[in-house]
Formats: structure tokens, sequence, C-alpha cells
């Protein structure tokens, strides 16, 4: 399902600027504008410190939350976020004790989170959880509460990083160095984690859990290629972010498709085109 | 064990055991270092000398015994103290830093907000120090890799540390960039404690005031005399031969019945 039915199939005389005075093609905007700054922040942690598998994990269990929530009859945003933050916690606490059984672990959690929260899903009486939604994004259904939370993670994310820039620098460069000079990498490393899970549920809003992340991992794959700072491919993979989920939303809007698969699209022939034209200047020098 | 200390001492292993992962690596492990020493440390891989640093650098944590430095203080407390140049220089290679960033980490300190003017003029200096300042701006992936080594000698320069800990610097570093090196940690060597892992024989006749033997546990010797029983016990029961760069020095284990060389 690509939009709610009935709306405009009729009439695609609607322009774009006609469509922004609709609520939900506003809120859809701001809330693409938030995520980019979100991935772009997050993003670049998750792909400089090698963490993308355990944001997947997080993103897939947070399901369970979903479910457990639903089934308990709270809200399901906070469902998965109390979920995440438990799984995003026992996940930093393997990757900084037994690196080499992180992966295994991760993988579990991914799996078993969602299966809990598939089950819980089926207990629940009535209509039960939105699985396609939390799949595929529904960014056209952003609530305000929704703006409110990512508006709230903005801030946190953009007080945190450049104060403590520094530290999370030598962190993700160099951990073992960072800990000689007194930083404290196991605090940072559940901080950093916490706001990555966080960042994740959040974002899942958009683009869905199946291309979550992509979102957080294209944007700065690109960045990296020709930024010379952590703080430049923040900005960059902000920016990239940004078109990609503006020009990904005007794209769905014109040809009725689902606007999180758009966003991922674009942003898979811009990486593509970028892997091709390094290729090609690498091949001429 | 009651050790007479030479007061004041840099560095101190009381009775230190430790082991990683519960595999014992080192065993009762008893030296103090005095200050402005230039100690080398040599031994088999996997015999301990890593691990041996880390103690000092806090890293690591004895099961047993105690490590103290500086006169006292714990390694935790003061390892900001320190300057380590670790092993590999080529850990994570694709990260968007630039020189003057990786320099710069060595003026952190707990949660230290903002690098200050005097910080990047340090960093600047060290830069200078290491011959790499017009390389300031460059990405680390840009350099080859005895450049990155000065890069990261350069950054333990930067915090003016009491003690130098540098693990095998010149595992893949040319003669000439060795010999460079060496007259340089000689030079610091005149207000600081050098503290080097290396198998390079040239290092220990020209440059140490004492060697230490890691393996399992540690000799440690107060001259720079290499013997043949301190190179049987650091290394194993079969004779080594060495053959040094640079100055030519043969060190040679006789076998019974073998003829004067």
């Amino acid at each position: 399902m690509a939009y709610p039915t009935g709306c405009w199939q009729n009439t695609t005389v609607i322009t774009m600027l006609e469509a922004l005075q609709y609520d939900f093609m506003r809120y859809a905007v701001i809330a693409a504008v938030l995520a980019s700054v979100i991935c772009g922040i997050t993003g670049t942690i998750v792909v400089s410190k090698r963490l993308v598998s355990m944001a997947g994990g997080v993103a897939h269990s947070a399901y369970g939350g979903i479910g457990m929530a639903l089934f308990f009859g709270f809200s399901p945003q906070l469902g998965a976020l109390g979920f995440a933050l438990v799984s995003s916690c026992f996940m930093a606490w393997i990757t900084l004790r037994a690196k080499s059984r992180a992966d295994t672990i991760i993988s579990i959690i991914w799996a078993v989170g969602m299966a809990i929260g598939v089950i819980f899903s089926d207990l629940t009486p009535g209509y039960g959880a939105d699985l396609m939604s939390y799949l595929f994004g529904s960014i056209l259904m952003v609530t305000k509460g929704d703006i409110i939370s990512m508006g709230l993670l903005c801030l946190i994310l953009s007080a945190f990083v450049p104060t403590f820039y520094g530290q999370l620098l030598a962190y993700s460069y160099d951990e073992e160095y960072a800990r000689t000079r007194g930083i404290p990498v196991t605090f940072l490393h559940f901080a950093v984690i916490v706001l990555i899970s966080f960042s994740v549920v959040l974002i899942i809003r958009i683009v869905g859990l199946i291309l979550v992340i992509a979102l957080l991992s294209i944007p700065p794959y690109i960045a990296e290629r020709f930024c010379r700072s952590l703080a430049g491919m923040m900005i960059t993979s902000t920016l990239l972010s940004l078109i990609f989920s503006v020009s990904g939303l005007m794209v769905a809007y014109k040809f009725n498709l689902t606007s999180g698969a758009a966003i991922i699209v674009i942003a898979a022939i811009c990486y593509f085109a970028t892997e091709v034209a390094s290729r090609r200047r690498r091949g001429q020098q | 064990m009651d050790l007479q200390v030479a007061s004041p001492y840099d560095i101190l292993f009381d009775d230190v055991w430790f082991s990683y992962n519960n595999s014992p690596v080192l065993r009762s492990v008893s030296f103090s270092v005095p200050q402005r020493e230039f100690l080398v440390i040599i031994g088999p891989n996997g015999g301990g000398k890593t691990t041996l640093l880390k103690l000092i650098l806090g890293l690591y944590v004895p099961q047993r015994g105690s490590v103290r430095l500086l006169g006292g203080l714990e390694p935790t407390q003061c390892s900001y103290l320190l300057g380590y140049i670790p092993q590999n220089a080529n850990i994570n290679l694709d990260f968007p830093v630039r020189v003057s960033d990786v320099v710069l980490m060595g003026r952190l300190r707990g949660l230290k907000c903002f690098y200050t003017k005097e910080d990047r003029r340090m960093a600047q200096e060290a830069l200078e120090m290491m011959g790499m300042n017009e390389y300031a701006h460059a990405r680390m992936s840009e350099l080859s890799q005895g450049q990155r080594q000065r890069v990261l000698i350069a950054r333990a320069l930067v915090s003016k540390p009491k003690i130098l800990l540098l693990d095998e610097p010149t595992a893949s570093v040319d003669v000439e960039a060795q010999r460079i090196l060496y007259d340089k940690l000689e030079e610091l060597n005149k207000g600081i404690t050098i503290v080097l892992v290396s198998h390079d024989m040239t290092v220990i006749t020209s440059y140490a005031t004492a060697v230490a033997c890691v393996n399992g546990t540690v000799y440690y010797h107060d001259s720079n005399e290499i013997t043949a029983e301190m190179l049987q016990m650091a290394y194993g029961s079969c004779p080594v031969e060495l053959v040094a760069h640079g100055i030519p020095h043969r060190v040679l284990a006789k076998h019974d019945g073998d003829h004067d060389a």
C-alpha cells in the first residue's frame, strides 16, 4: 500500500506546493528534515565505528517492544524505545566484553526480538500491530508526537556530539588510546549505543524496518569517501540524507510509490554513481 | 618479595601476576625502573612484552601484586602522563581523520571539552619535531606506514609525557628512519624515561641503559650488555644468532665443539 486510498488518486493535477497545504505532507517534510539530521550524525558514528549489524539488531528486536506494547495496552512507540534500550544496552555490553561473540549474539537478539513481537501481536485480540507500516515506514502518517520526539533527539545529539567531539573522535578512531587519555570509554560506548538505538527506532517511522539500515548507512558511506574529518562526514551525511529524503518524497508523490522505498532507491543510485565515478578516477590515475 | 628500590623510580612492578582469559601470561614479575632509564624489552612473541606495556598503561590490571608509576601512583590515575605508541600503526585506515586531529588527541584528558590555542600550538610543535608538519591536513590513509608511525609518535609526545612507551616502533620502517627515530629517542631520554619493545639488537647495544627479557617472567638487567644466557633465557633453549643492522655486531651462542668465530 503506497498511500492512504481515496485521497488524490483521482486528482493528479495537484502540484507539490499545493500538496504542502496538507497537514500530513508538511509533517512528512519536517519529519524528513529531522530524520536527516539524526541519520547524518548517528549514521556517521554507526558506519565509522562499524556498528551497522548492531544497529540492524536493535531495529529488528524493537518490534518485540511494539508487540508487547499492543498486548499490554500502551504506546507502541514507547514499547519500541523501551525494548530497543534494553537490547542495545545488552549489545553494548557484549561488544565491549566479548567482541568475538558479538556477531552471534546480535543475530540472536535480532531474531528473538522480532519473534517476541509477532507472538505478542498474535496474542492481542483485535486488529493487532500494523506490521506493514513498521516494515515499510509510514512517513505520511507521522504524528505531532513523532515530530516532537525526533526534535528532542536532534537537540540532544546537537548538544552531545559537538561538546564531546574530541572524546567521540578518539573513541571511534582508537579506543585503546582513548582509555590511556582517561576518557571514560565504557560510559561513552553505552551512551553512543543508546543514542543509536533511539535514532534507529525513530527513523523506522520514515522508511520502515526493512530500509532503516540503508538510510543510516548509505549517506555516510558516500561521505566517508571524500571527507577529511568526522564532523565533515556528519554534515555531508545530513545534507545527503536531506536530498534523498525530500526527492524521494517528491518522486513517491508523483508516481504514487511507497515513499520509504523511493528514498532508498535514490540513495542507492547515488551510491553506485559515486562508486563508479571513483573507480573511473582511480583507473585513470 | 621485598624490593630494594632505588628512589625515585618511574616504574615499579611488585610481584605481579597476570592472566588473560584464564591463561597465565606473566608470573611473579618484580623490577623497578629508575628515572631517565632507556629500557629495552626483548623476548619471544607471546611471551608477554605487550602485556607488560599494557599493565604499565593501566589497560590491564594485575590479578596479584601491584604496578606503581612515578613514585607511587596507580597507572589509571596517571596514564595521561605516559606517551604510548602502539605496535600497529594501521588500525582504522579508512577512518576520516586528519594528521592534525590525531596529534591533538594527545591533548585530550578525561572529559575536557575543547582544545585551546596552546593545545594547537603544541600539536604543531610535535609535528615539526617529527618532521610531519607539512602533512598536517592530510588524511591518515594517504600516508606511508613510516609516516603514520611518526604521526603516532608526535601524538605521544604532544602530551609532554614523563615516560614514553613504544611497542616495536621499527618493525616495518627502513634503516634510515630507524636511525632517526633512535637518535630522537636518545635526545628525549635526557629528560624522560624511555621503554621500548624491540627485536632489534642495535638499539640495545647503542642506546639502551637497561634490558628486560620477558618470557612468562621478567629478567631485568641494569646494563646494556647482552649475554648469551640472557638470550637463552629470553628466547628459549635454542642458541640464537642475531645480526644487527647498521653496526656489524654478531651475538653468537657457542655450541660445544664450535671453533672460535
